[in-house]
């Protein structure tokens, strides 16, 4: 094979390299900013709601219902895997009139915020739309979450025990 | 995904009407029913055929369908239910064109012949009335039922059908929003 035709694939291979990791990157993306909106609730988005453009009007393609799912489990992580138990999941999926689709899961009975969650994530996928709503919305929420999960955990901290023959048998 | 069309306006007591309209169409081979609230589905799915997938399909019945990815896309979100290449596979095939032979599809076991595939035919219209006569059980003397646009040499597919029996396809006819339907013990004579 000639050096300019492997020249060729190579530039090729970076092409698709570059744009595997740019998908990558917007799927973290995307993926991140649902978790924080699932954890938000109603109240907490609509309250940051008030800085930023109306959210544009939406259709729901399903839901907001309420359901149950298995949660399943591994004894120490990487034993058989067992149903723990059953959680209370509520989803919907709405569509923007530019056919965006965007869907929201999040525990518990919150319909109201199963809706404006998945009407946000819609309106995130918009790129004109995405810096205002992150930094007003998703931002704030992310930063309140991180917060009280370290309240959490220094809480927990403060009640560890220590068993030092445990870990030294380990 | 662009494009996705919502599914029943209220999913739990459209389904149920759809799947009672479905019910009382098996259970009367022939009698044309109407489907009280079905769904807008994509084109070139009627809203009586996307009522009965929505009604009958989920995650445990691999579907078939040749309707083309938007109706495919829009099964799947809706439904839940998986998608096969192959007619063979499936336990429910919607055909909205030329459907697979009826000899292709699933026909069951001996053991469990529920498990047969049933074949979901859109057509252009249906009539009670006029049209083919209905016999078999289910039917006191006689039903007519006339199918505008049934597929080439379809009497003949469905008379090998028969002769399969316990074995064999149920067919459910979509037109519009009606449905009748052709449970696989029915014997049908040309009008």
């Amino acid at each position: 094979m000639s050096a300019e035709a492997s020249n060729e694939r190579r530039r090729a291979d970076d092409e698709r390299r570059r744009a595997d990791d740019e998908r990558r990157r917007a799927d973290d993306e995307r993926r991140r900013w649902i978790g924080i909106l699932a954890r938000a609730g109603a109240a907490g988005i609509e309250a940051r709601m008030a800085d930023v453009p109306p959210l544009p009007p939406h259709v729901r393609l399903r839901g907001p219902e309420t359901g149950l799912v298995m949660v399943r489990g591994r004894a120490g992580g990487d034993g058989a895997p067992f149903n723990l138990g059953e959680m209370t999941v509520t989803r919907c999926a709405v569509r923007l009139e530019n056919g965006t689709v965007g869907h929201a899961y999040l525990a518990g009975r919150d319909r109201r915020g199963a809706e404006l969650a998945a009407a946000m994530d819609a309106a995130l996928q918009d790129p004109a739309r995405r810096p205002a709503l992150l930094a007003a919305v998703v931002e704030p929420l992310a930063a309140e979450q991180a917060k009280a999960r370290a309240v959490t955990a220094r809480k927990a901290a403060a009640t560890r025990v220590r068993f030092l023959a445990m870990e030294t048998t380990r | 995904m662009n494009g996705l069309l919502p599914g029943f306006v209220d999913p739990v007591a459209d389904a149920q009407s759809a799947f009672r309209a479905v019910l009382e169409a098996m259970a009367r081979p022939g009698r044309v029913q109407h489907l009280p609230h079905p769904p807008a589905p994509p084109s070139p799915l009627s809203p009586a055929a996307g009522a009965v997938l929505l009604a009958l399909a989920d995650a445990g019945t691999p579907l078939w369908l040749d309707a083309g990815a938007e109706a495919a896309g829009w099964a799947v979100f809706h439904a839940g239910c998986p998608l096969v290449e192959n007619p063979g596979a499936a336990a429910f095939a919607l055909a909205t064109g030329a459907p697979p032979a009826l000899a292709s599809l699933d026909p069951g076991t001996d053991e469990e012949p529920q498990r047969a595939a049933t074949l979901i035919l859109q057509v252009a219209s249906l009539a009670e009335g006029r049209g083919w006569h209905l016999s078999g059980p289910g039917i006191e003397h006689e039903h007519r039922l006339e199918v505008q646009g049934a597929p080439d040499g379809f009497l003949e597919a469905w008379a090998a059908n028969r002769a399969r029996f316990p074995l064999g396809v149920d067919v459910i006819l979509c037109a519009g929003e009606c449905v009748a339907a052709l449970p696989r013990g029915v014997a049908i004579r040309e009008g």
